[in-house]
């Protein structure tokens, strides 16, 4: 008697743990949809339907006026894409490449320097000499201002990056190396020929961090690049669209848009969805390289 | 098998009795290897610091750094006396506190029900969206801030007017934007951390659980006596690791949430950076920028070391140093 009313207890319970699960989950992921659908609602609606009834998730008259003026004029947004992809591309390829090796090398237990070395990657996460000392290096004495290097360079590496790499190199057995080092191999050869190969899983996820790096990139280029340099990065471009009326009203200009027919609101979310889009779309199928990454470099890093 | 021990030794000193030059020599191609990172830290990380210097002057840009004026701590004192030293220090850690209190306990509460959760796709799609805007840039999520907080087109109001209340204005309003930003943070994060706390669950033994099921636990109390222990280490060193960073803001956040020049909400949104980023690029106030740097990469520091302290007497071999 009491067993059974215990377990109808336990089974309401465990009901009501269920029905908790799904409901919050539930609404949270919606939470995180929302405010997308939001923008693309947006983008689709008539500049005349946002000032009468506000934002809307879905556009009470729809449009694609704003999309039309973006594309029928794409310097800007096509500058920004080939901007951004140029950074991307190279900005991993060769940020990859050095935390890579770095990564290796500092796991080598026959390298005298690793400990000396690592922790000068380490300490720079504890001290820093701040933004001003920086922005001055990078404008008076490395002449970056306006280079597009100033926004490639600073992203290449990060001691967080390198840290994962060597606690994903650390699963790898160091008898590899020392038997290709027995069969005469030398340590870049063996980096390049044996360790890279083995490592795709642990290359591909910190390839991805560093790429998603680059293409969500602002803050070095609103530090360095001016406004007037016409092919910015995607985030820049979009940071100037969104806090500016006057970069919408030259583009819709340029599109021979009468300024008060320009909807400024509608390009703002158009823009948007182009410099996010990929992103968005590319998101379901890397985003377990992301999860394999956090799980590897979290509570070691 | 005392001489096996005696070569292991060897061969995990292999170097030991070589004169410094030697052992430069063997570890020439490694060195080589390791010289792009050592070269990009020492440019972009090591070089700026001397820098600092600029918080001991009273930078003039027609002297340059060397010729303007040494004021020893004089722009600590004026920063000290303004009150603004202090104002950025409260809203940085209190702001960084809430970030870390609030966003670890709904991470974990997220991670658990996830684990509760029987549908595989329902879980896969959940985990799918809730990691969505951790991929953004700071850039957009100020704009879908905007698209809720606009006075005239934003969400918010529109579900105000229609259920007959005024309308608020919310960019004018500084009282809100600690919960605006604390939620936002919240919005943005919880689904990239509850993946540690989810990878941590999924690592218990599911014989645990299965024997608890046995003895008649429910899911409550199998939540409560075996999961929440089995993340409470993971927890804590976390806790400490982030509270290392206690004095460090997130920049993009707050920057593209509150606005370029929207200086009526500065009394409860200014972050140590963002008053760094204004002294550089709007007021050209060099040594007062570096001042409050130096002073949140010196006290930052010491946190740092009492953190790791911490980490060290809980779990040594997590711990940094």
């Amino acid at each position: 008697m009491e067993n059974t009313s215990r377990s109808i207890r336990n089974q309401t319970t465990e009901k009501a743990v269920r029905v908790i699960s799904y409901g919050f989950i539930g609404l949270f992921s919606l939470c995180c949809l929302l405010p997308f659908l939001l923008v693309l609602g947006t983008s689709f609606s008539t500049e005349n339907a946002i000032q009468r009834y506000g934002f809307s998730f879905w556009p009470r008259e729809m449009t694609t006026f704003a999309y039309r003026i973006v594309f029928e004029n794409p310097d800007y947004i096509v500058g920004a894409y080939i901007v951004t992809f140029a950074l991307t591309i190279v900005g991993t390829a060769v940020g990859l490449f050095i935390v890579a090796m770095t990564g290796y090398v500092l796991q080598r237990p026959d390298y005298q320097y690793r400990n000396k070395i690592s922790f000068l990657i380490y300490f720079t996460t504890l001290f820093s000499g701040g933004l001003v000392p920086f922005y001055l290096l990078m404008t008076q004495y490395l002449d970056l201002k306006d280079n597009y290097l100033a926004v490639l360079l600073p992203g290449l590496l990060s001691p967080f990056l390198i840290i994962m790499m060597k606690s994903f190199v650390a699963s790898m057995p160091h008898a590899i190396t020392e038997s290709a080092k027995i069969d005469g191999a030398g340590d870049f050869t063996i980096f390049m020929r044996l360790i890279l190969p083995m490592t795709t899983p642990a290359l591909a996820t910190i390839g991805l961090f560093i790429a998603l790096g680059y293409w969500n990139e602002w803050y070095n280029s609103m530090l360095f690049l001016s406004p007037d340099i016409k092919s910015r990065p995607l985030q820049l471009y979009l940071y100037n669209v969104i806090t500016s009326a006057e970069a919408i009203k030259t583009s819709a200009a340029a599109s021979n848009v009468p300024l008060r027919d320009t909807p400024l609101e509608s390009m703002k979310m158009a823009i948007a969805i182009v410099a996010t889009g990929p992103i968005i779309l590319l998101f379901p199928f890397i985003q377990r390289f992301f999860i394999k990454g956090i799980t590897v470099g979290a509570v070691k890093g | 098998m005392q001489e096996i021990e005696t070569i292991r030794v060897k061969q995990g000193t292999p170097y030991a009795g070589i004169s410094r030059t030697k052992r430069l020599w063997n570890n020439r191609t490694l060195l080589l290897m390791s010289a792009p990172a050592i070269l990009f830290f020492l440019i972009f990380a090591y070089l700026p610091m001397p820098g600092l210097y600029l918080a001991f002057i009273k930078y003039n840009y027609s002297d340059g750094i060397f010729k303007s004026a040494f004021v020893g701590f004089e722009n600590f004192r004026f920063l000290i006396i303004n009150g603004d030293l202090w104002r950025l220090t409260v809203n940085t850690i209190l702001y960084n506190l809430a970030f870390i209190l609030l966003g670890n306990v709904l991470q974990i509460f997220v991670a658990i029900l996830l684990n509760e959760l029987r549908s595989k796709l329902f879980k896969k799609i959940a985990q799918t969206l809730m990691f969505l805007p951790y991929f953004i840039s700071a850039v957009l999520i100020g704009l879908l801030a905007y698209n809720f907080l606009s006075y005239d087109y934003g969400v918010l109001n529109s579900v105000l007017v229609s259920m007959g209340f005024d309308p608020v204005k919310t960019y004018s309003n500084p009282q809100i934007w600690p919960f605006i930003i604390v939620l936002v943070y919240l919005w943005q994060m919880t689904g990239y951390g509850s993946i540690i706390y989810f990878a941590a669950i999924m690592g218990l033994d599911n014989e645990i659980i299965e024997a608890a099921e046995i003895d008649g636990a429910n899911a409550y109390r199998r939540i409560i006596h075996i999961i929440l222990p089995w993340l409470k280490p993971t927890f804590i060193i976390l806790l400490l690791f982030s509270l290392g960073g206690v004095l460090k803001g997130n920049f993009g956040l707050f920057y593209n949430l509150v606005g370029a020049s929207n200086s009526i909400l500065y009394p409860t949104t200014d972050i140590i950076e963002t008053y760094v980023f204004r002294a550089l690029m709007n007021n050209f106030n060099f040594s007062t920028g570096s001042a409050v740097s130096l002073y949140q990469s010196l006290f930052g520091f010491f946190i740092v070391i009492t953190c790791n302290w911490f980490v060290k007497k809980t779990s040594p071999e997590n711990s940094l140093f």
